[in-house]
């Protein structure tokens, strides 16, 4: 039952990525790659890149995509529904609580606790959308025609962007894509 | 009144999720800027706790933001309303998207575009890593430091499920409350 796979593997998503923004990136990938194969790290990546470049969450947006690739509307409505479902629980019954406690210690204490793993995360799974890019093996390697040249240089020129110009993502983004399109119209082959 | 109240937690969290780029905690700030300090229907050190419940909980920052302004305003039905309107612009925009997106995978321009796109979205991401990373590091707060690294090695020499991952960190956070707790009494 495909709709019911897609609602279970979302509402995992939707229940334990803590943080907000990126954190929900590296389950997504675990869900949607690893355990069901239901996009290529190619698709993924794509997903990423669009999902930068609209509003709205990752996670809903991601729900919303794998769920109309793999099962038309009603796959994207019962995956969103999944990413969501967690959150109104969660977050209400916690409205509820609080409204009556007043107390925020412990949840304030576990957060703490899951920043760093959540930074990890995203490490591994940036780095897992990088390297394939700039890397034709996919892993670490600086031996003569193990490395991607283009790539590296729009990485180092988007760093350098958004660290010491302060530039907005979104014009980083577009920028590499316009650099490779031209690229490629100017120098077809290379 | 009450009608009221629903159709501005609903159209307000359609119109933001619609047109804010730039993630979850500049959504919050916006939903503070409408309900706090326009509407005055939410004093400021309340709404200061229900964004720390909107972080603290898991899933999208904006659907939970959504979510604590919504119960506050009008309990159930709020939450409903304002789980809505953060979704559908989402969903809709996603639907649409897909649907190109299947269409026109193969195009030329469109395949070299996300190529060069790709590049920037790393750096992007280890930009953001950088800075949650650094602040992490600054707390000096050897436990947080050790359970980065890790959780690191964990998740990328060993592949361990993301989800032990959270769960082993959570854990840790419990750990450290309880210790703490005992020490207070002792």
């Amino acid at each position: 039952m495909i709709y019911l796979k897609l609602f279970w593997a979302f509402f995992q998503i939707g229940a334990f990525s803590f943080g907000g923004g990126y954190a929900a990136m590296p389950l997504i990938k675990q869900q949607i790659i690893t355990t069901y194969h239901w996009l290529t790290i190619n698709d993924f990546t794509d997903l990423i890149t669009i999902s930068q470049m609209t509003p709205g969450p990752i996670a809903i947006n991601s729900a919303t995509f794998v769920g109309n690739q793999i099962a038309g509307l009603p796959g994207a409505f019962f995956a969103t529904l999944g990413c969501v479902l967690p959150s109104c629980l969660f977050v209400t019954f916690l409205s509820w609580a609080y409204n009556r406690y007043k107390n925020l210690s412990i949840l304030q204490d576990i957060l703490e606790s899951l920043r760093p793993a959540v930074v990890s995360m995203i490490a591994v799974a940036g780095i897992d959308i990088l390297f394939p890019a700039v890397f034709p093996s996919g892993s670490l390697s600086f031996l003569p025609g193990q490395v991607k040249l283009r790539p590296v240089l729009y990485f180092a020129a988007a760093l350098f962007l958004l660290r010491k110009k302060k530039k907005d993502p979104i014009l980083v983004m577009v920028l590499c894509g316009v650099a490779e399109v031209t690229a490629q119209l100017l120098m077809p082959g290379i | 009144m009450n009608k009221k109240i629903l159709s501005n937690i609903f159209l307000s969290t359609l119109y933001l999720s619609s047109f804010t780029f730039g993630g979850g905690y500049v959504i919050v700030t916006l939903l503070k800027k409408k309900f706090v300090d326009e509407l005055h229907w939410i004093d400021q050190q309340e709404m200061l706790d229900l964004v720390a419940i909107a972080q603290s909980s898991p899933g999208a920052i904006a659907v939970n933001g959504a979510i604590v302004v919504g119960y506050k305003l009008a309990r159930l039905p709020g939450v409903i309303c304002a789980v809505l309107g953060a979704v559908i612009p989402p969903f809709v925009i996603l639907t649409v998207i897909s649907f190109f997106y299947t269409a026109f995978k193969e195009n030329f321009i469109i395949q070299a575009m996300l190529n060069g796109m790709t590049a920037g979205v790393g750096a992007v991401i280890l930009s953001v890593v950088y800075d949650m990373g650094g602040d992490v590091v600054k707390g000096k707060d050897p436990l947080l430091i050790i359970l980065m690294a890790a959780s690191f090695i964990a998740a990328y020499f060993y592949h361990v499920n993301v989800i032990f991952i959270i769960l082993a960190a959570a854990l840790t956070g419990i750990g450290k409350t309880i210790i703490r707790k005992l020490r207070n009494e002792a």
